[in-house]
């Protein structure tokens, strides 16, 4: 076998069952691929030895009847590991290694995988770039000037780079699928509640979603089932069965109505994002799916909901980093209220300082009720927006981000800009949905761009279906130099 | 009782002024664990040793809500009279400090999960009734120890987390009376329901209390202050005090008066300002993104209600009826479960009267002296049951039992055994007696002469030269019908 990491998840897990490849060559193949990359600086930590050590476990007592046998997987370094560092890609947990496992990577875990390292990410996944993390830009493997997006941009970098056979991001305002997006691979954001927050470095709770990130469809399937399942230890986890989203899995898409909304086109959206967008309706049309246009009146409002929801939370859910307890503390500083003030001004980077600001002062009293509760007003009607068409659709389709990968630098030094990146995929956030972008073609420059595909609460497993159909069909192959080495 | 009326004012040159109070309580709700954790909430543990990581608010920590602590609220809801939302809010309070872990506490403000309800106080003046606000469910914060270290500060997170309930009254009390009263009140209801064990040592019980004053008569409300957690109710109403006073003469002064939050020194016995209302933090209150509303199902509102037990002014009703007693003795007697309890059980084997009388006397004073509850009381309601009984059938007279009851409390000993092995049997036989006055008088004969004379004052000595040879034991009433009848003779 020449390239054994050059491969789909379900691939490879295939080779492993048919020992093609024992667990312990496939973790050293992924190890010998991250260290002759580390100009991509998608890790912030690796764990060589443990992953070794777990292969070498797994080879000598394999169980084959697990989801993920013997698969090392790197995972996004806001999940928290046990008694591995966990930074969330801030210099206030630089030090931080946590004494627990979050609930997500417990079950990959339990389903037969192991950790081969953290990836590096927007600094408390706020950031659409990766350029916000205190541990450096990521270089988005599709070519060495232009971000991988973010806030899961280590997770999209490793993954396109072949550093590890899938992984898993947090999806609060698109951080999941903007970078699939930009890096020619597959994310989903699942239905809010399908996988548990629980140690999971919050940003935004009432958004926050963990979801797999992929090479394709099926791998996208394997992962979600491998992560997701009620958690009592998550108030907000969704009590339900599990599902077996990659065995039932069925790629006829015939008679399903795909709902287009009109108010996705928007100014100064470059034209290639228009003739994706295109091409994706008349593949799913000639699938046999049926076209319907729709409306979701209440779309241009879903940025400035989401820029004062998503802040408000995380102003509080970021007030337990205070230097006191574990993390980051200044030396200077003479009293609590200086200790304080030094600890988050040295410890936070601007980013995350300009959302506090924002989240602080939109909760404040004389402003609560002009921004954070008409906020909350005005996301109960994207929501149902949303209900609304779904009552004579399926699915909805649309382009996942207004343009491709932007250059490193580009957009820094204009938030509103960065912000913009997000247009698509907020109100998905804001409404609680599943949704999916998977790779369908690239722009002019050979850069990827993704669809996404929007399906009810709790309906990943048609969007999945309708996402293995147009993949099959859509004749999109991501094809990346590995330039690096 | 006799009715008394109401007169706690404040008098100032320029006439009388009201005192306006309204309490904020805070009360530990009696659970094995936290509100939303699982970790112990004994007390006394050695610092930081029952802290979990959500107690201290590690990264990726969730709340999950403690499903006693929430029954609790609903039951003290039900002994308080008052309405239960089936729908709260848990939101989260935001401010800055070392023993607030997650930079918020978790509490419920625009839709706490009770609602307005009422209580009664017995007040020498009548009964009176205070208005609830609401109750509300709150996380604890820990402790910051600033004396363990010239320059350090220490937190111990042990309390952090703990479900409080916050009462809020309406400004309906009057005078530090009737906030002793009602306080007692709180917590006699909270002790009958166990939902909080009222400790206000260990601070399970403490108080935010709002005070203001007006003149009489006057129908608005002045401006009012906020002294902050103030732990006894002897504190309490010595900070009401001071604050009515301090408000009074700054009002006489033509000054404003500031509302502010401040501090009472225990020590210097005065308030002092902690913060004006400018320098009022903005807590930002907002849901809880990481707690769904509370919805309570009417059934379980309901069945709670059904399985409370009886609460004192219910009791209280059925000692005045059943046992036949007063309004005051009934009061003191459901005070404290423990107290209607062993009042009960000494009632069911006694008589009822008698044992109110003795027990609020006698066993009260013993109690009190010796710092127990009743509880821990030497003396078992039986033994107590049995000695009522022997006073009432004669056996013994209410002098000899006094001795009695001094040894059962020192010896544990049964009354019955007590005055056998001690002779001190109360002498009740007629003969017997008539025989040993007989001695007596043809011993004293100038003082019989003497007394029928017509100085009667003689009588005392005679009894006294009884009771001396009884050793006491003589039964006083037919020694004074046989002393009567002999000196007449």
């Amino acid at each position: 076998m020449a390239n054994i990491t050059n491969q789909s998840l379900n691939e490879i897990i295939d080779n492993v069952k048919t020992k093609k490849v024992s667990s312990t060559e496939l973790t050293k193949a992924y190890i010998k691929n991250i260290e002759s990359a580390k100009k991509l600086n998608a890790f912030v930590t690796t764990t060589f030895d443990q992953a070794l050590d777990k292969a070498k476990q797994f080879d000598i007592k394999p169980n084959f009847d697990q989801l993920l046998p013997g698969i090392p997987l790197a995972v996004k370094d806001l999940f928290c590991t046990k008694n591995t560092k966990t930074t969330a890609g801030s210099n206030i947990l630089n030090n931080f290694i946590p004494s627990y496992e979050s609930t997500v990577t417990k079950n990959l875990w339990d389903n037969g995988s192991f950790l081969l390292g953290k990836l590096n990410c927007d600094e408390f996944a706020m950031g659409s770039s990766n350029e916000t993390s205190h541990y450096g830009n990521v270089i988005n493997p599709v070519g060495d000037q232009l971000v991988p997006g973010g806030s899961s941009g280590g997770s999209s970098s490793a993954l396109a780079a072949d550093l590890t056979p899938a992984t898993i991001g947090t999806d609060t305002g698109g951080s999941i699928r903007q970078p699939a997006s930009f890096t020619g691979t597959v994310g989903l954001k699942p239905t809010y509640g399908l996988c548990s927050r629980w140690g999971i470095v919050a940003f935004a709770s009432s958004l926050d979603q963990a979801g797999p990130m992929t090479k394709t469809i099926k791998d996208c399937a394997i992962m979600l089932e491998s992560m997701s399942g009620f958690d009592e230890k998550d108030s907000t986890s969704i009590n339900k069965k599990k599902e077996q989203y990659s065995k039932n899995l069925k790629d006829n898409i015939k008679g399903l109505k795909i709902g287009i909304p009109k108010e996705y086109r928007v100014d100064n959206m470059p034209k290639e994002v228009d003739e994706l967008w295109g091409k994706g309706k008349k593949i799913l049309k000639d699938l046999g799916a049926q076209l319907i246009d729709i409306s979701l009146p209440h779309t241009k409002y879903a940025l400035p909901t989401y820029y004062i929801v998503a802040p408000a939370e995380a102003s509080s859910n970021l007030a337990r980093y205070d230097g006191v307890r574990y993390g980051y503390r200044s030396k200077q500083g003479k009293d609590l209220i200086e200790m304080y003030e030094k600890t988050r001004s040295e410890g936070f980077g601007d980013e995350v300082k300009r959302r506090i600001l924002i989240g602080t002062y939109v909760l404040s009293s004389g402003y609560y009720d002009a921004f954070y509760l008409k906020a909350q007003k005005v996301r109960q009607l994207i929501k149902k927006d949303f209900d609304d068409s779904f009552k004579k659709i399926d699915a909805i389709l649309t382009p996942s981000t207004p343009s491709s990968a932007f250059k490193i630098g580009e957009k820094t030094n204009d938030p509103v800009s960065m912000y913009l990146n997000d247009i698509f995929t907020v109100p998905v956030n804001l409404a609680g949905l599943p949704a999916l972008s998977m790779p369908a073609g690239v722009d002019k420059q050979g850069h990827p761009l993704g669809l996404q595909l929007i399906g009810k609460a709790l309906d990943e497993q048609k969007i999945l279906n309708i996402g293995y159909a147009f993949e099959k069909n859509c004749g999109f192959k991501n094809e990346i130099k590995k330039w690096w080495s | 009782m006799s009715k008394e009326k109401f007169d706690y004012f404040i008098k100032g040159e320029k006439g009388k002024y009201e005192v306006v109070i309204g309490l904020e309580v805070h009360a530990q709700v009696l659970s094995k664990s936290k509100l939303f954790s699982g970790s112990s909430t004994k007390f006394g543990a050695d610092p930081n040793n029952q802290v979990s990581l959500i107690d201290s608010a590690f990264p990726g920590m969730l709340p999950v809500i403690n499903e006693e602590c929430i029954k609790q609220a609903v039951r003290t809801g039900h002994g308080l009279n008052a309405k239960i939302n089936n729908y709260s809010v848990f939101d989260r309070k935001n401010y800055f400090y070392a023993d607030l872990p997650q930079g918020y506490q978790i509490s419920q403000y625009k839709n706490p999960i009770v609602g307005e309800g009422k209580v009664l106080l017995d007040m020498p003046y009548g009964s009176k009734e205070i208005g609830i606000e609401r109750l509300h469910l709150e996380q604890d914060a820990g402790k910051s120890i600033h004396d363990m270290d010239p320059s350090n500060t220490y937190v111990d997170l042990n309390r952090s987390g703990i479900a409080l309930m916050e009462i809020v009254s309406k400004p309906d009390l009057r005078s530090p009376d009737e906030v002793n009263a009602y306080i007692k009140k709180l917590r006699s209801i909270m002790r009958y329901l166990g939902t909080c064990d009222g400790n206000m040592q260990e601070g399970s019980l403490r108080a935010d209390v709002n005070v203001s004053v007006r003149k009489e008569g006057d129908t608005n409300f002045g401006t009012r202050c906020e002294i902050k957690n103030v732990n006894s109710i002897k504190f309490m109403q010595m900070a009401i005090e001071y604050e009515a006073a301090r408000q009074v003469e700054l009002i006489e002064n033509g000054k404003k008066i500031d509302q502010e939050t401040r501090l009472f020194d225990t020590k210097k016995n005065e308030t002092r300002s902690m913060r004006s209302k400018e320098d009022a933090h903005d807590y930002r209150y907002f849901p809880d993104p990481d707690l769904l509303p509370l919805k309570l199902e009417q059934k379980l509102i309901d069945d709670l209600k059904k399985s409370l037990p009886e609460l004192p002014d219910k009791k209280k009703e059925r000692f005045v009826k059943e046992y036949g007693l007063n309004a005051y003795e009934a009061n003191v007697l459901v005070s404290e479960k423990e107290i209607s309890d062993y009042y009960e059980e000494v009632a069911k084997l006694s008589d009822k009267k008698l044992a109110a009388t003795w027990m609020m006397g006698d066993l009260f004073a013993m109690l009190n002296d010796r710092g127990l509850d009743i509880s821990k009381s030497p003396i078992s309601a039986k033994h107590f049951a049995e000695l009522v009984q022997a006073i009432k059938s004669g056996e013994i007279s209410g002098r000899i039992a006094k001795e009695v009851f001094e040894i059962m409390v020192e010896s544990g000993d049964n009354p019955k055994k007590i005055i056998e092995s001690k002779g001190m049997k109360q002498q009740s036989d007629p003969k017997e007696l008539e025989k040993m006055i007989n001695e007596i008088l043809s011993k004293n004969k100038d003082k019989v002469d003497q007394y029928k004379a017509g100085k009667e004052k003689l009588f005392g000595f005679f009894v006294g030269q009884v009771m001396k040879l009884s050793g006491g034991k003589a039964n006083p009433q037919l020694t004074n019908e046989i002393l009567k009848k002999l000196l007449k003779g």
